[in-house]
């Protein structure tokens, strides 16, 4: 698929898993979209390894939008981000955005196949900067 | 400085680690989200169950891949904060430091801390009490002295009102409690340079 992905990352695996849903119920199947919670031992929290499979289960070619909660989703992604490396690491972006609307947002921007510096400007629009 | 026992540092900072696992989860508690002793004890303990395999590496080398160890199984932003010292830190030292490898080495590594929690000097983290010791590392002093700096420099964060992590949620509320992550970040220095301190 060549729409730009959208990887969820909260800290709870339920908010990930009911983003992901809230985004399915909007753009189906036609964005790939993977979410991860949960410090990976059962409590809250984010996981670099988890991360990493997302962004890998939706990697496309045009690029990977994330979506985070909390400060500590946003450093363990930029982390993934960079264990990732180059050539795919400059096409992966951390969203500074609300991890609901932002996810719907740039997903719903995603599925008309617009390219990752759209999706995540859609996204950022959410956030007074 | 005499060749280092890597094993012995691993071990050593685990279990201290471990010791005040509670203790800094109450910290992280009062100012935080309360996780913080709990993942740093998850992130050693896993360090120190491969003790041997790093111990046999290059210092360098050693210092990365227990970085990367504790960025995967920690699970908060300390994983990728503590991770990032560590890995930093083998990416800078020579194999058989000096002290003033190892304080330029120390000095690169706070300085991507401060890159990766978007963070600086007074701000209520970990890099309050890193700088005061990357300060006396440079300054000559003796490990001992510097343990003890390490220490007031997590005492000195009492007072300061967060700007970073969760504990800037409560804003001037996070006045008058230690920030967990100085405060772990003093308990590492000290065990580190108790144990260097003897060998010098």
């Amino acid at each position: 698929m060549s729409n730009v992905g959208i990887v969820i990352v909260s800290h709870s695996p339920l908010v990930a898993e009911g983003t992901a849903d809230m985004v399915r119920q909007m753009v189906g199947d036609e964005v790939p979209l993977a979410w991860c919670g949960g410090n990976g031992h059962g409590g809250l929290g984010t996981n670099v390894e988890a991360i990493m499979g997302a962004i890998d289960k939706v990697w496309s070619e045009a690029g990977v939008a994330i979506l985070v909660d909390l400060g500590g989703a946003e450093t363990n992604s930029e982390m993934a981000v960079e264990m990732i490396g180059e050539p795919r690491a400059h096409k992966i972006i951390v969203c500074n955005a609300p991890i609901v609307e932002g996810a719907v947002m740039a997903a719903t921007e995603s599925s008309g196949g617009a390219t990752l510096r759209e999706v995540v400007a859609t996204a950022h629009e959410l956030s007074p900067s | 400085m005499a060749a280092l026992d890597l094993s012995r540092l691993i071990t050593a900072a685990a279990d201290t680690i471990v010791a005040h696992a509670d203790a800094l989860t109450e910290l992280d508690r009062a100012i935080g989200d309360g996780d913080h002793g709990l993942n740093m004890k998850r992130g050693f303990e896993a360090v120190r169950a491969e003790t041997e395999g790093f111990s046999a590496k290059p210092l360098p080398d050693a210092l990365k891949a227990i970085g990367t160890k504790l960025v995967m199984t920690v699970g908060g932003a300390s994983g990728p904060l503590f991770g990032t010292l560590f890995m930093a830190l083998g990416k800078e030292i020579s194999p058989a430091p000096d002290r003033a490898d190892l304080t330029a080495a120390f000095g690169k590594a706070i300085e991507a801390v401060a890159a990766r929690g978007k963070s600086q000097v007074g701000q209520k983290t970990m890099l309050d009490v890193l700088q005061p010791v990357h300060d006396a590392l440079a300054q000559g002093k003796t490990a001992s002295e510097i343990a003890d700096i390490a220490d007031a420099a997590a005492e000195a964060t009492v007072p300061m009102k967060a700007l970073r992590g969760r504990a800037s949620f409560l804003g001037e509320r996070s006045i008058g409690h230690m920030d967990a992550g100085a405060r772990s970040t003093a308990l590492l220095v000290r065990t580190v340079a108790e144990i260097l301190g003897k060998n010098a």
